[in-house]
């Protein structure tokens, strides 16, 4: 009997028990709908931590106080008692010191509350230097960014994020309105433009004032001259790590630390900052896959299970087809294309829904789902697969059946 | 004794010859001959009923003569080949090639139309699909159910079901034609149908070998042969008719 032949067959069988089949099918269907879910739940959260990272900037270099290696005698974990300075700021943006850095852009942080008119608003009050604008890879939608007459005369102005300035002025422009923060009386002179990156509303809820001001009339206490990150632009992807290595050499000269593993600073690249937030995203994706992979695993053995019954209900027909002159191979692949098949359509339509539900849950659950073809595709060969292997252990059953034995049951 | 003359033995070999041929089911240390010294020889053309009661091995024998079994013991040589140590892939093949069953059951597919039921044996053969259309087409007009190509076995009655059995045992061309009970589960009319088939597939030449336990039937085949116990008990093709014929004689 020809192939052609042999899948009608095979098809035409499926066909008769139709309730039966398509409760086999959605065994595979769940799986299989199951492993493309997870793997795009994960993904997709993989996907939008790159995309937060990637909105900080391009080529960036994070410089945070404290150590994360550190070995020396007084150490201070991830972002404690701030040992960084403006001073550090300033030589890495030399030419001389650092070829490779393009720009460097230093930052102090804090909430405060800002009032306008009736409007108040609590959110952080960032002080930073003009270069900001370029590291951070901002734009303006108003108005003008700090410049350095603000730096040096510790103007009282201030740039708005969009949230920030939709929440204290609504609709009104706020370029050259007064804001207070901290209860001293600031001018607007800018807005940002929206982020539009993916999922962190912080980017726009901020407000920018000029680092002397925040040093000298904003925040008190011991963080006066100190200063909270350092953010370094490189001149291009590839002097990225030669940047790093400049700052790096710079830094422990002028902490008098000595080695990189005494250093009571932590430079961070993007990508490290992506791995590191996404070592937790990874372990979970993989290992809701695998728990996708185990229901998959069930559900091919529901193929198996069927396949076995169904032999055994048709232990007639097939001592019939043997009678007739069906060779015990030809048998074999009768079974072989119905269990097939049924892991086919399994891989197909939960393909379809894992397609379906990637578009329709990421609203409900919070969280994106990015799906990639290429797994869609391992997907559907595995559950074709599936349907194959777990079939070959009925498919053999019934091409050894004795063709006496079987015409003679009922 | 028949005033006529004896015709002669043609020159093509038996379809059917059993030499000793024996059938021995064992169960633990029971030993149940089903079927003991079988001799037999059926010529080609002959229209021959097995007779015998329930238990006497005759449907043990069918299974030899259709290759459905293998005997214990023995040859069984069929058109001239001996088929008693095939495999079952050959075994497969000369059941597709050369023998026609037709079931008490008629075991037809219930899922499939007439003439896809009777082009089956033609597909296992590996006839391509317009060959067997014609064919299918051609064996249901031979039955006279050219009108019902169309119909699933549920759509049929009794006897235009043992008609479509008949034309699938036919479709393949096959040099014999095995008939178990095929009209024990049909009413009297549609027995007579069945029968008036048979009788003119052996007036074309064909060779049947048929089971049943009615002696009606019996009396339409042109030989009788009876199973008792395991053994052939009597055939009427005594040895005098027949001088070439083997026959075992209790």
């Amino acid at each position: 009997m020809n192939w052609f032949d042999t899948i009608r067959t095979g098809l035409e069988a499926i066909r008769a028990h139709r309730l039966r089949s398509g409760l086999t099918v959605l065994g595979i269907l769940i799986g299989i709908a199951a492993v493309i879910l997870t793997v795009g739940l994960g993904q997709g959260a993989q996907q939008q931590v790159k995309s937060q990272v990637e909105a900080l900037g391009t080529n960036l270099l994070i410089i945070s106080p404290g150590s994360s290696t550190g070995t020396g005698g007084v150490r201070g974990g991830f972002g404690s008692a701030s040992t960084l300075t403006q001073a550090d700021a300033d030589a890495l943006s030399s030419r001389v010191v650092a070829p490779d850095i393009e720009a460097v852009a230093s930052t102090t942080q804090s909430s405060r509350t800002l009032q306008a008119g009736s409007s108040n608003w609590t959110t952080t009050v960032i002080g930073t230097q003009p270069s900001w604008l370029g590291v951070r890879a901002r734009k303006l939608s108003s108005g003008r960014f700090l410049s350095a007459a603000d730096q040096n005369t510790a103007a009282t102005v201030t740039v708005l994020g969009d949230s920030t300035a939709t929440e204290l002025f609504g609709p009104i422009d706020p370029v050259g309105q007064t804001v207070t923060i901290g209860s001293k009386p600031f001018t607007v002179i800018g807005v940002l433009t929206a982020s539009g990156s993916t999922g962190n509303a912080n980017n726009d809820d901020q407000a920018l004032i000029p680092m002397s001001t925040a040093q000298q009339r904003v925040f008190g206490g011991t963080t006066r001259s100190a200063v909270q990150t350092i953010y370094v632009q490189a001149t291009s992807a590839d002097t990225l790590s030669a940047a790093y290595q400049e700052a790096q050499n710079e830094l422990l000269v002028l902490h008098g630390s000595g080695t990189a593993a005494n250093a009571d600073f932590t430079i961070t690249t993007q990508d490290s900052l992506v791995t590191a937030a996404n070592s937790v995203n990874r372990t979970l994706t993989i290992l809701l896959a695998g728990i996708a992979a185990i229901s998959l695993f069930v559900g091919g053995i529901g193929v198996m299970n069927i396949m076995l019954v169904s032999v055994t209900e048709r232990v007639r027909e097939i001592g019939l087809r043997k009678a007739l002159g069906a060779r015990p191979r030809v048998i074999r692949r009768q079974f072989l294309v119905e269990a097939s098949v049924l892991g086919l359509a399994g891989g197909i339509l939960g393909a379809a829904v894992g397609v379906i539900g990637s578009e329709v849950l990421p609203p409900l659950i919070s969280n994106p789902i990015t799906l990639s073809v290429p797994a869609t595709v391992a997907a559907l060969v595995v559950a074709a697969a599936i349907g194959l292997g777990f079939g070959v252990y009925p498919a053999t059953r019934a091409a050894r059946l004795a063709p006496i034995d079987a015409l003679r049951s009922d | 004794m028949s005033a006529e003359p004896v015709p002669l033995p043609d020159t093509a070999p038996p379809v059917i010859e059993l030499l000793d041929v024996a059938k021995t089911y064992r169960g633990g240390s029971l030993e149940v001959h089903a079927l003991a010294d079988a001799n037999l020889r059926i010529e080609r053309g002959e229209y021959v009923a097995v007779m015998g009661p329930s238990g006497s091995g005759k449907s043990t024998l069918m299974n030899i003569l259709g290759c459905l079994d293998v005997p214990s013991a023995g040859t069984y040589l069929l058109a001239g080949q001996d088929v008693s140590a095939m495999d079952e892939d050959e075994l497969a093949e000369v059941r597709n090639r050369r023998i026609g069953f037709v079931f008490q059951q008629f075991n037809l597919l219930p899922s499939l139309t007439a003439w896809r039921n009777v082009e089956l044996p033609l597909a296992y053969a590996g006839v391509p699909r317009a060959q067997r259309r014609e064919r299918a087409v051609a064996a249901l007009q031979r039955v006279g159910l050219g009108d019902r190509l169309d119909h699933k076995p549920s759509e049929l009655s009794g006897g235009q079901q043992g008609r479509v059995a008949v034309a699938r045992a036919l479709v393949g061309e096959p040099d014999l034609i095995l008939a178990d009970e095929p009209t024990g589960n049909l009413d009297s009319v549609s027995s007579a149908e069945v029968l008036g088939l048979f009788a003119e597939l052996h007036q074309a030449g064909r060779t049947i070998v048929l089971i049943t336990h009615d002696q009606d039937i019996a009396v339409a085949a042109e030989r009788v042969i009876r199973i008792h116990d395991g053994r052939i008990a009597a055939d009427s093709a005594a040895a005098a008719d027949r001088p070439w014929a083997y026959g075992g004689v209790s």
